[in-house]
């Protein structure tokens, strides 16, 4: 099997989160930069809408490389859907389709169910929850906690900080009511 | 309380070496897709205790920065422009648990951290930018109330 074959397989965790980890001495050494995410929504905000709010009164472009950073998530999430794509489609649990039949979802083929995040979905109740509030409570959730799951559970864990390990404990805990009580119902809408 | 000034770096350097930073972050946007850390299935199959393969990638590579932040501190590793790495303390305060157990909701909603959003736009599902929209108004609003949030 040639490279290009085996890259466009999924890759294991072994391979990826160690890849992640490295992400946090590279950006050290490259410039002294803490490896963060949730961050660029606060300099976005900095940098278009101040409104003479103090949390986005500093100097923003002094943070741009963090800007750079994600524009370049964005460039990679192109350049692997173009040229590194999985022919075959996603295997999932089947435990999970069958739970997600349930609530009409059944096309399982991208890396997303399309018949959750489409246009057409944006102004239904279900599409609603989903892409607006879902997007609302993790910029909201991530500056009010300090960070995301890079930020502090990541960064935070790599630098042996107790609050960030409060704080992964806290999104992990989330995430469990999520998804196993309350989106069952949103699912169902 | 989240810093108000969070400056690692004091050097000031041409814009053209924030490119770096986008190359860094393509490499990145790759692994995180093919390994399918983007994947809205991926997260439902972790909170429902389906499959470990999310927990192996947030745990190895916590390991591996850990032993790199090690290395770099015993070493006194210098940044290629000469300079002493800086570690931020991130101090504690009672949002980190608001605030982390909203972020966790959302999580699991949209199956989306912050970086994996703009992944997901990235490998076509444009509808997503509006996901990213309302995490910058959710940024926003949080800004707005700040001082008014119990910390």
């Amino acid at each position: 099997m040639n490279l290009i074959e085996t890259l466009k397989q999924p890759w294991p965790w072994y391979v990826v989160g160690p890849l992640i980890g490295l992400t946090v001495p590279l950006l050290l050494i490259i410039g002294n930069k803490s490896f963060g995410i949730s961050s660029s929504l606060r300099h976005i905000c900095a940098a278009c809408f101040p409104s003479k709010i103090p949390f986005f009164q500093y100097e923003w472009k002094k943070e741009a490389w963090n800007l750079f950073f994600v524009f370049g998530i964005l460039l990679g999430g192109i350049i692997a859907a173009s040229f590194l794509a999985n022919p075959q489609p996603i295997l999932i649990e089947p435990k999970l389709a069958t739970e997600l039949s349930s609530y009409g979802i059944t096309e399982i083929n991208g890396l997303m169910p399309e018949q959750l995040f489409s246009w057409n979905q944006v102004f239904t109740l279900r599409g609603f929850f989903v892409l607006v509030i879902g997007g609302f409570m993790i910029g909201f959730g991530t500056r009010y906690a300090g960070g995301c799951t890079s930020g502090h559970s990541i960064m935070g864990l790599s630098t042996l900080q107790w609050p960030s390990l409060v704080a992964t404990i806290c999104f992990m805990a989330g995430g469990f009511l999520m998804a196993n009580f309350i989106l069952p119902l949103i699912l169902s809408l | 309380m989240d810093a108000m000034c969070i400056n690692g770096s004091q050097l000031e350097h041409k814009w053209q070496h924030k490119l770096k930073y986008l190359l860094v972050g393509i490499v990145f946007g790759i692994v995180f897709v093919k390994g399918e850390i983007i994947s809205w299935y991926r997260i439902q199959e972790m909170f429902r205790l389906q499959s470990f393969h999310i927990y192996g990638v947030i745990g190895s590579a916590v390991v591996v920065g850990a032993i790199s932040v090690w290395l770099i501190k015993k070493l006194k590793l210098k940044t290629i422009y000469s300079e002493e790495n800086q570690f931020h303390e991130k101090p504690f305060n009672k949002g980190i648990i608001y605030g982390g157990l909203l972020f966790g909701l959302g999580w699991a909603i949209t199956g989306a951290c912050p970086g994996p959003l703009y992944a997901q736009i990235g490998i076509g599902y444009s509808v997503i930018i509006i996901t990213l929209l309302s995490a910058i108004s959710g940024t926003w609003v949080y800004g707005y109330f700040r001082e008014k949030l119990p910390h």
